[in-house]
């Protein structure tokens, strides 16, 4: 059995590495993802070992990059796309909810267009504006798009291999503040399927969801909030389309309570669609009604308060409290 | 008036088409050859070269590039080319028809593009790919698609509804440009395969200011795409002229970026063959992209939800009008003895033929089952979907199930 423990970041290469390695028709493309290995480095010593052909440093333009992954796809391949940062995504907005998100159904099904989007995101890296944003809705919004989100090593691995499997579009979010958290990752395991979530701590007073790179937050706060004498679950999403309701209901039932956490701005957010759905197959079951913790109805802020804006240890007890407190 | 301004004017004015034939405007320009426009500028103060075989008046001009391309053209393949473009004007015609008559939405007619479609379709091999904007019914009846499957969308019965690959006939794109990107991608695979093939992408005027079309170019020629970029200029992108979209004539944006453009004349079924036959051997031989501005005149309406006579003056369609490109084609062949009226009326049995089983199937298309809405959105499906394609079923069949409503007491239809 090969255990590993890897960086998020290094499990998403060796993940990049074993689908370029056991399917000739992956490609990687993106900006600076060959010599560079990426600005991040995700795709480090690809280039290397697989070539220019197969490791595609494309011009800089998002909605080319996207749409030229479309043709590639159409003819037999299977392009694993990196958009450099979650700002620069809207560029190739347009091709991936206008294109590839219909296509399938637009020949009845009769053409897949099976393309990766693996796009950083979120803050917490004191960086530019432009640099920190969470667009999952955006995406999650669109019929015919799948979009998961990783949490740790090992989803980030096996996550990533069966969104390249998959015959769909999958916007794959890479939490990119937790790249250099460490993790196990058994390359020889029989994952969970995709589109499940996890529990990712037992508890049995309140539940929190998040997803990405809020699940180490929401673990840390359970954490705390036990040395209260509070037993939070934690159940990480990995999923955010589809979401995998059973799983949040199968925790409220048991908690009695939901406090959702995400970088992104709360309105529209995913947690404005789990807590109206939540409730609607819980409500006999909620103490409380359902909460959210996430980013303001404002820009991205300066990188100088960024940690204000993000939901910390502090907001999702703070948020807890209030739930408990009815 | 600039230089630039001028040399992307004059040609709306260049009612001959440009060829050797003197016209008042070609005067003008007599230190420009006949033949070669590939990558080169237009001399300043003169204007765009043009290739053309056929003149408006069905005269064969020679030219020393492009003649090679058609040189083991046969009679019957000139008969070929012209059934192919009487058969997309009928087809064409019969769908407005239809939408006049509510069977359709809406329909955007190829009227007067019959040339630049076929001559560049027929250039195609079967193993070529074609990506098209939405108008390309020409095209796809030379791929061999069934000009049927082209009304599904139109009558709102599906968003595309046939499948790209049985034809090498990509579905029609409407969004502008954005096809451009996946014919560039879809070559990159090619050449990545080794494959003989090529691609051919057609988008129109007003698309060549689309970013998608200019990050298209950048792509295909960085990564020298085997894909020819096929322009039709049909003078207007719904009421903007070509002016709004461009200082310099569209062809010659491909210098730009690296590869030969060439302007066509659109009307010249012979010239557009020709001329994209070039394109995509060289293609095929390693040597990249091309662009090809086909020059030529949208006859009708943007679609028949358009006015044209709010942005355009009837004079103008009535010049383009002495340039038909059917009209031309008929009569080199009856100059030349290539048809008889046999063949003419023939054909015209036949076209009519068609527009018959296309009303016939157009007016026997069901519409889609509501469940249908559910249907082919993802490959691998989706928890979502399945949950609200079972509680919309659970309602639809909650309406059979219960003689009153429940909710007001009323009856149920």
């Amino acid at each position: 059995m090969a255990v590993k423990k890897l960086p998020i970041a290094k499990a998403i290469n060796e993940s990049l590495r074993r689908a370029l390695d056991t399917d000739p028709k992956v490609l990687v493309m993106g900006e600076d993802v060959g010599k560079l290995g990426g600005v991040f480095r995700v795709t480090d010593g690809l280039q290397k070992d697989f070539g220019e052909d197969r490791v595609i440093d494309t011009p800089l333009a998002e909605s080319g990059i996207v749409g030229t992954a479309i043709g590639l796809a159409l003819r037999g391949y299977r392009p694993v796309v990196e958009i450099q940062f979650d700002g620069f995504v809207f560029p190739a907005y347009d091709q991936i909810v206008t294109q590839l998100a219909k296509m399938h159904a637009r020949a009845l099904g009769k053409i897949k267009v099976p393309v990766v989007i693996r796009i950083p995101y979120g803050g917490g890296i004191g960086a530019v504006e432009h640099h920190s944003e969470s667009p999952e809705s955006l995406f999650a919004h669109v019929a015919g798009l799948k979009v998961v989100s990783p949490s740790n090593s090992s989803d980030a691995y096996w996550m990533l291999q069966q969104a390249i499997q998959s015959d769909d579009p999958v916007i794959y979010f890479e939490p990119k503040r937790r790249y250099w958290d460490k993790g196990e990752v058994n390359t020889d395991a029989i994952p969970d399927p995709l589109h499940k979530a996890r529990t990712a701590r037992e508890g049995t007073d309140a539940t929190l969801v998040a997803y990405g790179p809020m699940v180490k937050t929401c673990l840390e706060a359970a954490a705390a909030a036990a040395e209260e004498g509070k037993s939070l679950e934690v159940v990480d999403l990995r999923t955010i389309s589809p979401i995998d309701f059973d799983a949040v209901q199968a925790s409220v039932e048991k908690t009695g309570r939901l406090i959702v956490v995400h970088e992104a701005p709360t309105f529209f957010g995913s947690g404005a669609e789990i807590a109206a759905r939540i409730t609607e197959r819980c409500f006999y079951h909620l103490e409380a009604p359902v909460l959210r913790v996430g980013g303001f109805h404002a820009p991205y802020p300066p990188a100088r308060v960024e940690e204000d804006y993000l939901p910390g240890l502090d907001r999702v007890l703070d948020a807890v409290d209030r739930s408990l407190a009815y | 008036m600039t230089v630039e301004s001028t040399a992307a004017r004059t040609p709306r004015r260049a009612s001959s088409g440009g060829g050797k034939r003197a016209s008042a405007s070609a005067k003008k320009a007599a230190s420009a050859k006949q033949g070669a426009a590939q990558g080169r500028d237009a001399a300043q103060g003169g204007e765009p070269e043009l290739v053309q075989l056929l003149t408006p008046e069905g005269e064969r001009v020679e030219n020393s590039e492009y003649d090679r391309y058609v040189a083991d053209i046969t009679p019957e393949d000139l008969r070929a080319l012209y059934r192919d473009m009487v058969i997309a004007r009928r087809f064409d015609a019969e769908a407005v028809t239809l939408q006049r008559q509510g069977e359709l939405g809406l329909w955007p007619s190829l009227l007067g593009q019959e040339a630049a479609q076929v001559g560049s379709g027929r250039a195609t091999r079967a193993d070529d790919y074609v990506f098209p904007t939405y108008r390309e019914h020409g095209v796809a009846w030379c791929k061999g698609v069934d000009p049927t499957l082209l009304l599904g969308m139109f009558r709102g019965v599906n968003n595309g509804g046939w499948d790209p690959n049985t034809n090498g006939f990509q579905l029609y794109t409407i969004v502008i440009g954005s096809q451009t990107l996946h014919a560039t991608g879809y070559a990159m695979g090619m050449a990545k395969d080794g494959a003989d093939g090529a691609v051919v992408a057609y988008f129109g005027d007003g698309a060549t200011s689309q970013g998608d079309v200019a990050e298209a170019f950048t792509f295909a020629a960085v990564y020298n795409a085997p894909v020819v970029f096929f322009c039709q200029n049909n003078q207007w992108a719904i009421s903007e002229p070509t002016e709004k979209q461009s200082r310099v004539p569209l062809y010659q944006r491909a210098q730009g970026y690296g590869f030969p453009g060439v302007r066509v004349d659109g009307n010249d079924v012979l010239a557009c063959l020709a001329v994209t036959k070039w394109a995509l051997e060289r293609a095929r031989g390693g040597a990249g992209p091309a662009l090809i501005e086909a020059f030529t005149y949208r006859m009708g309406a943007h679609t028949t939800s358009d006015d044209p006579t709010r942005y355009r003056r009837d004079e103008e369609r009535a010049a383009w009008e002495a340039k038909d490109p059917i009209l031309r084609l008929r009569a080199y062949l009856t100059a030349e003895g290539h048809a008889d009226e046999g063949f003419f009326a023939e054909l015209e049995a036949e076209s009519e033929t068609l527009g018959k089983r296309v009303r016939d199937v157009v007016r026997n298309m069901p519409d889609p089952e509501p469940m249908s809405i559910f249907d082919n959105i993802y490959a691998d499906g989706h928890a979502l979907v399945d949950e609200e394609r079972a509680q919309f079923a659970a309602y639809q069949a909650s309406f059979a199930d219960a003689p009153v409503n429940a909710a007001t007491g009323g009856e149920v239809k």
